[in-house]
């Protein structure tokens, strides 16, 4: 495929992190173009054109009624169709917090019974009750996803206040684990598993930070790899150093590499 | 008359709640909040109401699962349609139902969405309005519940409670717009009671020479004024638009001869910056924000603002609103920067004062943080910019009129600084739509607050919606990259009279008021023209482009409309369907207000020295460990995390110095470092200075401690000294007499000559003054109080330095001499002990210390440094050994000290400045000790892998002994809100 794959960032009324998802996309190589909502809806074949799709975090129309939800339902309306073929054609998407609201709303993660439109898990208020930006470690569990390589570490903030994710059955919960969709889960910091807060900052059932669909190609999670990109974003770079290749970047680089 | 709540189509509700088994962390935060107030258990459950008018009928029960599928979490919810005419669901047996709704022509941001989403599956609906009811288990009795009602569950300003409701909430109907009337106010002939009355019936907050003013020019214009030129004057002239007691001369008195000053601030602050003229300073106290030089390319801009009387009657609102403000004010800058940084500091009340304990009418201190903290983050978190710097103060006589300081940094090219409307420009006002939101706004400030403020100002109080104000910044820097306009402002205070007065100022203007969108009709043309509603911008228009604006405005859902024309006749006329109602000579309401002439006075020096410094030293049986752990845990140095963790301090990816560091990441920063143009690493750091416990002894040596403070904030992250801006807010309560006028002015003057000495301009400023309280046991005035923001520059942020410890052995260096200094300091306030000797700079030594410092840490052999300021050297080494995880082993004898000065607990907790502490490594010694060759310092001791932190004192024996797992439990204390 292309070279410099091409990369649509669409950002809606509130979205807040477009224009350092792009900029992540473009250092690793890809050709990114932010575009709001309207036209994205208006025409959405335009993806066509794309190899990439990012829908990055923020607060999609105020995240009134359910974060992620009003942007959710008019992806799923308008556009739903036109991201599955994006990934059955070879490309890739990913949604960052927000982004990750969206596209659990509009049910295309996970996607179990149908590629989109039936939402199986949700995002909601974590257990502190209170927005909570901290950094996190998270392992990749699942050798699914083209993002990700399993057994990896990923440190990056969580900023969000609404990243509990609850399945919505005991089926829907195991079926994720059987079938490789819980591709990240928060650790503590000496890899446990199934830290307390504030190591899982929300809650989560299991864990869980990041799912996948069923092609492995499109990857929703809570934390912000954007915003470890550049060696400096890390927290303790004055302690440790600057590291050559931050977490964040490796996961953009495999992200835009699974579409080359 | 606000929006009519009676339907004018019909109408379904849907009301959502958690199944039950899954958790609800909104009901079970409710639920502790209640536990609190009432002093024992409750059980809390939610729902979220949703009631919806349609265009024609509501949709039929086929389509009852598509509605619920937009309204609920098929996941989390269950929910329940619910006719029009269907009784209120009665809660099971044992619980209350409480209904909580906004109170009409308050804003209800989701009602937007929530149209969006219902439009989205293909539903038609008119209206929507939302609401919350309670339900609630565990209320002793009917005054149990009206507590909760009025402490927990609601601001009454904006909502109202209904127990037990029966009647359905229906959605707004729309009223019918308001006929216009011409209304002439009869002036001419009024004597001087009636001029008086009718100032403070109208709410105009002018008093009898301003009206006079007013009456001499209509009598020239030989007519009476409309009532929108009379309020046009009053929005324009308002202490808050016009700042018109530090714009007036004042005279001084009282120590050495008397000096003049025709307009305070610009004789002293702003004549500072033109003083020392330096080029980078590219537009300075004359646009929305101060703007200096960033790289090539771009420029950055500071503004901070305050929005305290709001804040004291509905804190969320207000603190959110306050924010909304400044980052407007940046977006007004130039052709429109691009806010990158918000900054925010409070004071407050002492936060464990009950409501018994205050005046009527009074919110405690508690909830008024509460508030202000969830305004704040709810608004930066949706804008989607970092707020990552900001201090909380606490003072008892904050109680009742806590501030609420707001600070942005933009981003702009450099060529977009510039601006000026053009004749022949179209007038056009962008964004949100006007309602009868803060009417009297501007005015109202300008008054001091009394019980009787939280009923009459209810208009006042405005509820922002961020993501209005999101889309709104985003069209106008794609409109601004696109040339289409010649100059921008915000509509803040005073709405469209103050920003189309001010850009119209040289040229005038024609507007056409019945063309402003509303929110809901009803509005009069008086009402649209001074309306305070949020998320507004005016722009100059090229003609040509007119038409683009608006398309493009559309793809980022933003309205564009044409008001009228920027035309070059020198006035305003006000026409409302084609009707004039006002024509106001440009002239007159920017040049007519009366000068008045102002005595003031001040202390003379030595009496205030004296005075100051007659206080025993420390006892000498001090518990020093006992003091530094209960220093560590006060409000003002404890730590903010439970505020900064609940900001998006991170967002747009700049982040290079947090506001926590260390390895535990709760060491707490100096300053912020950000890196905004992505892949650069130039970037700047921001910090504050505030010494509001010192004002009252001596203004001027506040003002130097508060610039001198801010400077080490942002020199100990590396900030650049030669590149490094400054901001005054002043907060003070009346001037109205002589005194405090006079106080007013010394810190003037001490900002004035730290800047010429330090050589650190002042950018931008605002005052807020008459911060006061009426009250039946006389007035409560907030201690004078002015904040000092800093912005400097770094060449490279990977040479940022940090305050955490790093290493074991390495060398703690002190720079900068310990004096007996303990006027204000914290040691004070917790020892309950007035008076002491307030810090004294001595500027020139400063300076060269701060240019030391800053050289140092350029080396980059400096590992870490931290300011000394409230607590002394104890709570800065203290601080630096917990964000460390490391101990220290420090050695008093070589504190740089005047001689005779023998006492250990004095050189532990003295607040002397300038002085920093730096870490160092044993190789780099003679390095560092050579760039601070000419400068007090000296090595005090080491950094240890043992987590234990000890001094020992003069006589060389133990004097502290800590183990760091307890300082930082301390320090870690928090604030309890």
């Amino acid at each position: 495929m292309a070279a410099r794959p091409r990369a649509l960032v669409v950002r809606s009324a509130g979205t807040n992190c477009d224009a350092e998802t792009a900029f992540a996309l473009e250092s690793c190589g890809a050709q990114a173009t932010i575009l709001p909502a309207e036209p994205f809806l208006e025409r959405p074949e335009l993806l066509a054109d794309y190899q990439l799709l990012a829908i990055p975090g923020g607060f999609s129309y105020g995240d009134d009624i359910l974060a992620g939800k009003v942007f959710g339902l008019e992806l799923a309306a308008r556009a739903g169709e036109q991201i599955v073929k994006l990934v059955q054609r070879g490309g890739a998407a990913i949604g960052i917090c927000n982004g990750f609201q969206i596209l659990v709303q509009m049910g295309l993660l996970p996607g179990l019974e149908q590629p989109f439109g039936k939402p199986e898990v949700t995002l909601t208020d974590n257990d502190v009750h209170k927005y909570q930006d901290r950094w996190v470690r998270m392992r990749v569990t699942s050798d699914r996803c083209v993002w990700l390589a399993k057994g990896e570490t990923l440190f990056a903030p969580a900023a969000h206040g609404e990243g509990k994710l609850i399945p919505r059955d005991e089926a829907v919960r195991r079926t994720l684990h059987e079938q490789g969709r819980v591709v990240l889960r928060y650790i503590g910091p000496n890899g446990e598993d199934d830290p307390p807060f504030p190591h899982c900052p929300n809650g989560a059932v299991d864990s869980i930070a990041g799912l996948t669909d069923r092609t492995g190609r499109i990857l929703g999670l809570m934390p912000h790899p954007e915003r470890h990109f550049l060696p400096w974003h890390h927290p303790t770079w004055t302690r440790d150093g600057l590291a050559e290749v931050p977490d964040g970047r490796k996961l953009f680089e495999r992200g835009v590499n699974a579409v080359r | 008359m606000a929006p009519n709540p009676s339907p004018t189509s019909a109408f379904l509700r849907v009301e959502v709640a958690t199944r039950s088994g899954l958790p609800d962390a909104h009901a079970k935060k409710l639920a502790a909040e209640i536990g609190r107030t009432l002093g024992h258990p409750v059980e809390v459950q939610l729902i979220r109401g949703y009631s919806v008018a349609f265009v024609g009928s509501p949709p039929g029960e086929e389509a009852t699962a598509k509605l619920h599928a937009v309204l609920a979490d098929p996941v989390l919810h269950q929910s329940q349609r619910l006719a029009a005419d269907a009784p209120v669901p009665p809660p099971p047996a044992g619980w209350r139902r409480l209904d909580v709704v906004r109170r009409p022509g308050v804003m209800d941001p989701a009602a937007a969405s929530v149209l969006r989403a219902l439009e989205a599956v293909g539903f038609a609906p008119r209206s929507v309005r939302t609401y919350r009811a309670v339900l609630l288990r565990g209320a002793a009795d009917e005054a149990q519940l009206q507590t909760v009602a009025q402490r927990c569950l609601a601001n009454l300003l904006v909502e109202e409670v209904r127990l037990d409701p029966r009647e359905a909430i229906a959605p707004f109907g729309e009223l019918a717009p308001a006929p216009f009337r011409r209304v002439e106010v009869a002036l001419r002939d009024a004597d001087d009671a009636t001029l008086v009355r009718l100032s403070k019936e109208g709410m105009l907050a002018l008093d009898l020479a301003e009206m006079q003013a007013i009456q001499a020019h209509y009598r020239k214009e030989g007519r009476d004024p409309t009532d929108v030129e009379l309020e046009t004057l009053a929005q324009t002239w308002s202490e808050h638009c016009k700042h018109k007691t530090l714009t007036s001369a004042v005279e001084l008195h009282g120590d050495g001869a008397p000096r003049r000053y025709e307009n305070l601030l610009k004789e002293t602050i702003f004549a500072a910056t033109q003083q020392l003229n330096l080029p980078w300073c590219l537009s300075v106290f004359r646009d929305n924000a101060g703007v200096i030089e960033f790289d090539e390319q771009y420029a950055v801009t500071f503004k901070v603002e305050t929005h305290n009387h709001p804040s004291a009657l509905e804190p969320y609102g207000g603190a959110g609103t306050g924010l909304g403000g400044v980052l407007r004010d940046t977006l007004g800058t130039g052709l429109g920067a691009k806010p990158i940084l918000s900054t925010d500091v409070f004071c407050v009340g002492p936060l464990d004062l009950e409501v018994e304990a205050l005046p009527p009418g009074t919110l405690p201190p508690r909830r008024i943080l509460q508030g202000i903290v969830a305004g704040v983050r709810d608004y930066g978190n949706r804008m989607g910019i970092p707020t990552a710097n900001g201090a909380v103060f606490v003072h008892p006589d904050y109680r009742t009129n806590p501030l609420v300081f707001c600070g942005n940094v933009g981003l702009i090219p450099r060529d977009k600084i510039a601006k000026a409307a053009q004749k022949g420009d179209k007038v056009f006002v962008l964004g949100g739509r006007t309602g009868r939101d803060g009417i009297h706004g501007a005015t109202f400030s300008s008054l001091s607050l009394d019980s009787s403020s939280s009923t009459v100002a209810s208009g006042a109080v405005q509820i922002g919606n961020a993501i209005e104000e999101k889309k709104l910044l985003d069209a106008v820097l794609d409109a601004r990259d696109r040339g289409w306009f010649t100059a921008i402002t915000d509509c803040g205070a005073g709405g469209l009279s103050s920003a189309i007065g001010e850009m119209g100022e040289e040229l005038g203007a024609d507007v056409e008021l019945s063309r402003v969108p509303l929110k809901y009709q009803g509005l009069t043309a008086g009402e649209i023209w001074i309306s305070e509603a949020q998320e507004r911008m005016v722009l100059a228009v090229k003609p040509e482009h007119a038409e683009e604006l608006r398309a493009r405005c559309k793809v980022h859902g933003v309205e564009a409309t044409e008001l009228g024309t920027f035309t070059g006749s020198g006035r305003l006329r006000l026409t409302f369907a084609g009707q004039p109602c006002a024509d106001l000579s440009m002239e007159f309401l920017h040049h007519g207000l009366p000068k008045r002439t102002r005595r003031a006075t001040v202390a003379p020096r030595a009496a205030a020295a004296a005075t100051a410094g007659a206080t025993e030293p420390l006892p000498r049986d001090l518990d020093c460990n006992r003091l530094l752990l209960q220093l560590l845990a006060s409000p003002d140095i404890t730590s903010k995390e439970e505020i900064v963790r609940q900001y998006d301090h991170e967002v747009l990816a700049g982040s290079a110095v947090k506001p926590m560091v260390g390895a535990g990441g709760f060491g707490p920063s100096d300053g912020c470092v950000i890196a905004p143009r992505l892949g650069s690493k130039k970037g700047f750091a921001v910090g504050c200075g505030m010494s509001p416990t010192t004002g009252a002894a001596d203004p001027h040596a506040m003002a130097l401690l508060s610039v001198d403070e801010a400077i080490r904030n942002v020199i100990a992250v590396g900030g650049r000294f030669d590149r490094l801006a400054l901001l005054d807010n002043f907060a003070w309560p009346s001037v109205d007499d002589e005194a405090t006028l006079g106080s007013i002015a010394r810190c003037a003057e001490g900002c004035r000559d730290a800047a010429l000495a330090y050589r650190t301009p002042f950018i931008s400023g605002k005052d807020s003054l008459h911060n006061q309280t009426k009250t039946k046991d006389g007035v409560i005035r907030i201690p004078p109080t002015l904040l000092v923001s800093a912005i400097a520059l770094l060449d490279d942020v990977t040479g940022a330095v940090t305050m955490d410890a790093k290493r074991a052995d390495h060398h703690l260096l002190l720079v900068g001499e310990t004096r007996a200094e303990f006027g204000g300091s914290r040691a004070h306030t917790l020892l309950g002990r007035a008076g002491g000797v307030v810090p004294r700079l001595d500027l020139p030594r400063a300076k060269a210390l701060h240019e030391a410092v800053a050289r140092a840490l350029a080396s980059r052999k400096v590992r870490s440094c931290h300011d000394l300021s409230e607590g002394g050297l104890a709570v800065a080494a203290a601080e630096m050994c917990l964000a460390g995880g490391l101990g220290a082993a420090l050695h008093l004898g070589n504190v740089p000290r005047p001689a005779g000065l023998d006492d250990d607990a004095t050189l532990l907790f003295s607040e002397s400045a300038p002085r920093y502490l730096l870490e160092v490594a044993w190789d780099d010694l003679d390095a560092v000790t050579q760039l601070l060759s000419g400068v007090p310092h000296g090595v005090i001791g080491t950094l240890t892998e043992r987590p234990v932190f000890t001094v020992s004192g003069l006589a060389p024996k133990p004097l502290l002994q800590i183990d760091v797992a307890k300082l930082t439990e301390a320090f870690r204390t928090g604030l309890d809100f």
